[in-house]
């Protein structure tokens, strides 16, 4: 016993410790990013490509590569740019040509500038502040990116699998086909996360949402580890809407009891109901706010280390290196796949846990 | 002080490790004890572990 108490207070003292020294040196971060652009040996170019991977785009690339000639060649589909710059702009992200040129539309020429695009005149000089960031009218964009066209995508994926699997009931009772693969993780999903998280009474109103999210992030966690290149989920924004509509549908469905919980808890001295209300209250924030860091950071996470880990290949001059990478990669590879499923249901459980929270009924005790 | 913060994230992978790896060992030893209960066990296991790696992460994020 005695053990596991200095553990948890030596575990909890590094925690503070480190957060505060982290919070100190946050600010000098960015001045060293910025100096190690400029020198481009192997280790940067690693960096730089990871980093590239890590970002959206506005084309569908699958890979690159220089020709014999020193002449850069793209393989890949350019997608929709959508502006509006007063006025609705359309038009196809090949006019970019990866960033090489500059593209004119009804007289206004658009420049792609660091995966941003901006307003330029015809020879596309892009002016500066003090702190090197672009000066020029940022038009607002719309475009199809390709995280939302792989939104998109397995959306689509999702409206066809289902729905023919919903067809299949019709006729009788057994699934068929992708069915036989989808309905053991649908039963899954209410059975061991709706029913026992939010109740027998209250699940059926949210089982759309927890189904919906959890093939949703999954199988876009697993086309990230295709070579595809497909990384949606560690695009915060992406995971911020997700833990959005978690949260809105949590606020919007609570019934009294769970407001009365964070505002006036029962069973607490007074004196203490006036300090919890504000922090139940910011808790409220914090836990949609965990559920967005923690799907983008671990998905986010893999990336870079699976990502460093084949950058290991160049780094290694001998014969060592290429088996090395492989088969690190190889093994991350496989946790990743665990990974993958993990996260999903971890989003789905603690998205049922809170909307279980918001349903629940307190007249059984107190 | 320069490399003081990824002393730091060095720090907090170590406190999220222990406390990981805490919360697994003693998922064992109830699993080992209580096997019929070994579902309810793992949800539990891994809301926890969750949780603690969500501030891992958000602190390495900040390093």
């Amino acid at each position: 016993m005695h053990r596991i108490n200095l553990v948890k207070i030596l575990s909890l003292l590094l925690l503070t410790v480190s957060i505060s020294v982290n919070a100190q040196h946050d600010s000098t971060q960015e001045g060293h990013e910025e100096a190690s652009h400029s020198g481009k040996d192997l280790k940067t170019e690693i960096k730089e490509y990871i980093n590239h991977h890590l970002l959206d785009s506005h084309d569908f690339g699958l890979f690159s590569y220089t020709t014999d000639e020193g002449e850069h060649k793209y393989i890949g589909a350019p997608l929709p740019v959508i502006l509006w710059d007063g006025g609705l702009k359309v038009f196809s992200s090949s006019k970019f040509h990866h960033g090489e040129t500059l593209a004119e539309v009804d007289g206004n020429f658009y420049k792609l500038y660091h995966n941003k695009i901006y307003r330029t005149d015809s020879e596309g000089t892009i002016t500066y502040d003090e702190e090197q960031h672009p000066t020029n009218v940022k038009p607002l964009d719309f475009s199809i990116t390709k995280n939302v066209a792989v939104i998109f995508l397995v959306g689509l994926l999702m409206f066809v699998l289902f729905s023919r699997m919903a067809k299949s009931y019709k006729n009788n009772l057994m699934p068929k086909g992708i069915g036989r693969v989808l309905e053991p993780l649908v039963l899954f999903i209410r059975d061991d996360i709706a029913i026992p998280n939010i109740g027998e009474k209250h699940y059926k109103k949210y089982m759309s949402y927890l189904l919906t999210v959890f093939f949703f992030v999954w199988i876009i966690n697993l086309l990230g580890l295709t070579p595809l290149g497909v990384n949606v989920t560690n695009n915060i924004a992406v995971t911020f809407a997700l833990a959005l509509i978690t949260y809105l549908l949590t606020t919007l469905t609570a019934n009294k009891n769970y407001w009365k919980h964070i505002f006036w808890m029962p069973g607490v001295p007074t004196p203490m109901k006036i300090i919890l209300a504000p922090i139940e209250l910011l808790g409220t924030f914090i836990k949609p706010f965990s559920l967005m860091i923690r799907l983008y950071a671990n998905i986010t996470a893999g990336h870079i280390v699976l990502m460093s880990i084949i950058g290991l290949m160049f780094i290694f001059k001998s014969w060592i290196g290429s088996p090395l990478s492989f088969g690190l990669a190889f093994a991350l590879a496989l946790l990743e796949l665990l990974v993958a499923a993990l996260q999903a249901y971890i989003f789905t459980m603690l998205s049922a846990l809170y909307f279980g929270m918001a349903v629940e009924e307190h007249d059984d005790h107190h | 002080m320069e490399g003081l913060n990824f002393i730091g994230a060095g720090l907090i992978v170590i406190g999220a490790g222990l406390g990981i790896g805490r919360i697994g060992g003693s998922a064992m030893d109830a699993i080992a004890r209580q096997p019929v209960a070994s579902g309810k066990i793992q949800t539990a296991m891994l809301i926890a572990a969750a949780l603690i790696e969500g501030i891992g992460f958000a602190a390495l994020f900040a390093a």
